[in-house]
């Protein structure tokens, strides 16, 4: 956001950029301020920190606003917008993704805390062409309606079958010293973190059904 | 977010010197309370000290049979560790109602404990609120009251604590360890580590200025039937309006705890001792002093029925 890298002016950018002037207190309008480069002195005032992180597998060091959250790095900086802000308090799943292999709210941890992070975002699961199984399925169930949840609702899936398959129990595992399997109740509990507003819910859970293979009950 | 210097401590005097240099600094391990709180500048560090490369993520036996649990634990590592499983149940139990999976996976043991109240009113920073703001008053008192205290509450503040591991814990007896800025070590009774509001809503816990838990450890296991029965609005991912944590033996004996009920975990021995004659004697002891409000009086019955279900299920 406050390195511009493309000269194309989309209208997210104008807004983006309209939303910066207007907190610089600038009186630019906004198409002016999307084509030029922030002014620094703004941006020095606050205190920075540089993290590298490897996301998707490819590493990236960003000197950053300490107050970044690693949603807000992603999107604004390395331009991954498929990682979506819902409610950015933790309380929707949209901005669901993998780190180090499990998944987080990324709206609610600061990118500077993951030094070294092995961070995987929906577009690290599949590509257009190459589908992940989840992705595909998403497709086939029709899991979806407006789809702004379903980033975070796949990458939530993703580590939610890895908790199956790693043995964490449940609220709804009945017992809790014995192997856990995928119930429609285990699946809906295990994804009440991730909340579909259109409520496309009966088609995510035969999405991940399906693909939960020998992991259902 | 209001700016704020970062750093990254390497031991815990380390960090607890760092909190102490600098006077409006704050610890940082899963955040996932801090930073929803620091977004709306309830809470407005200058400075954050990062924690998670204290080395504290372990869970380890204890010389006396029990287990000490590294205040970097994550709530899904506890939840489903073999020895919590099988000898703790209440804890796996409690953990595992609380929150989303994902705010699971991040959320720390310690920071559990600390989290703050989920009252509306802390929440809205257009409205006084004297944990907030000291003294500027309860907007609470006289407002919308369906999730705040019938118990121990204060004059200045009705919040109620939200944690559901906190419940289990209380009803395990744990021990909550921390280092203070000079280096001492103490250790504090978990009964004492949640304060009441009285008059400083804004105090919340026994922790100094500075001071870092480094650890919480549970004594050797109690044996029974580990119970935990959360009663909220939703099935899931939702605060308590009551809950119930219990250790029942199969002669009736026990301990219990109660959640969402005061502005911390809330056990009494006369109630304990109470168990074996069933959950109204039970609830009698344990609600003996409410004062609920209009939208909340429906708790004290939730609570001897929340306790009715438990012991059934005890028996079963």
């Amino acid at each position: 956001m406050n390195k511009p890298d493309r000269l194309t002016v989309s209208r997210r950018g104008v807004l983006i950029a309209g939303a910066a002037s207007a907190a610089a207190g600038s009186l630019h309008t906004h198409t002016m301020a999307a084509t030029e480069t922030p002014s620094n002195t703004h941006h020095n005032a606050v205190p920075t920190a540089s993290v590298t992180l490897e996301v998707n597998g490819k590493p990236h060091t960003l000197q950053l606003d300490t107050r970044t959250t690693l949603l807000d790095a992603l999107r604004e900086h390395l331009h991954l917008t498929g990682t979506k802000k819902g409610c950015d308090h933790g309380q929707c799943g949209a901005c669901t993704v993998l780190v180090d292999g499990q998944r987080i709210n990324s709206c609610l941890t600061l990118a500077v805390m993951h030094p070294g992070a092995k961070v995987t975002t929906i577009e690290g699961l599949g590509t257009p062409r190459k589908l992940h199984p989840l992705q595909a399925a998403f497709v086939k169930h029709d899991g979806y309606q407006c789809g702004y949840c379903t980033p975070g609702q796949i990458c939530s899936a993703v580590g939610m079958l890895d908790e199956v398959r790693r043995g964490i129990p449940s609220h709804v595992s009945a017992d809790l010293n014995t192997r856990p399997l995928l119930s429609p109740d285990e699946l809906r509990e295990r994804m009440s973190g991730n909340l579909c507003r259109c409520g496309a819910y009966s088609n995510i859970a035969e999405a991940i059904t399906e693909v939960a293979g020998g992991l259902s009950a | 977010m209001k700016p704020f210097t970062y750093e990254r401590a390497r031991t815990p005097a380390e960090a607890a010197a760092a909190a102490a240099r600098n006077p409006n600094a704050k610890f940082i391990a899963g955040g996932t309370n801090l930073l929803d709180l620091m977004k709306l500048q309830i809470e407005a560090p200058a400075h954050l000290v990062d924690v998670n490369a204290l080395a504290l993520d372990r869970i380890e036996a204890t010389p006396e049979g029990g287990l000490r649990i590294g205040a970097l634990v994550r709530n899904t590592a506890l939840a489903a560790d073999e020895r919590v499983r099988r000898d703790y149940g209440v804890l796996s139990r409690a953990l595992l109602a609380g929150a989303s999976p994902q705010l699971r996976n991040k959320a720390t043991t310690a920071g559990n404990l600390l989290q703050r109240t989920r009252c509306p009113y802390f929440y809205d920073t257009a409205q006084p609120c004297n944990k907030r703001q000291p003294g500027s008053g309860c907007s609470a008192i006289g407002g919308i009251t369906r999730q705040h205290a019938v118990l121990g509450a204060s004059p200045a503040c009705i919040a109620t604590h939200p944690s559901d591991m906190a419940v289990a814990m209380r009803v395990l007896d744990a021990m909550v360890e921390t280092v203070k800025p000079d280096g001492a070590k103490r250790i504090i009774p978990i009964a004492d580590f949640h304060r009441l509001p009285g008059n400083t809503p804004h105090i919340e816990t026994a922790l100094e200025p500075g001071e870092l838990i480094t650890s919480v450890t549970l004594p050797k296991p109690l044996g029974g039937a580990h119970i935990y029965r959360k009663v909220r609005d939703r099935a899931s991912y939702a605060f308590a309006l009551v809950s119930v944590a219990a250790v029942v033996q199969r002669d009736g004996s026990g301990r219990v705890a109660l959640g969402g009920v005061a502005h911390k975990p809330w056990r009494d021995d006369s109630a304990d001792a109470a168990l074996p004659q069933g959950a109204k004697a039970v609830a009698a002891r344990l609600l003996a002093g409410a004062q609920p409000t209009h939208d909340n009086a429906f708790k004290l019955p939730l609570v001897e029925r929340t306790l009715a279900a438990v012991l059934a299920q005890a028996r079963s």
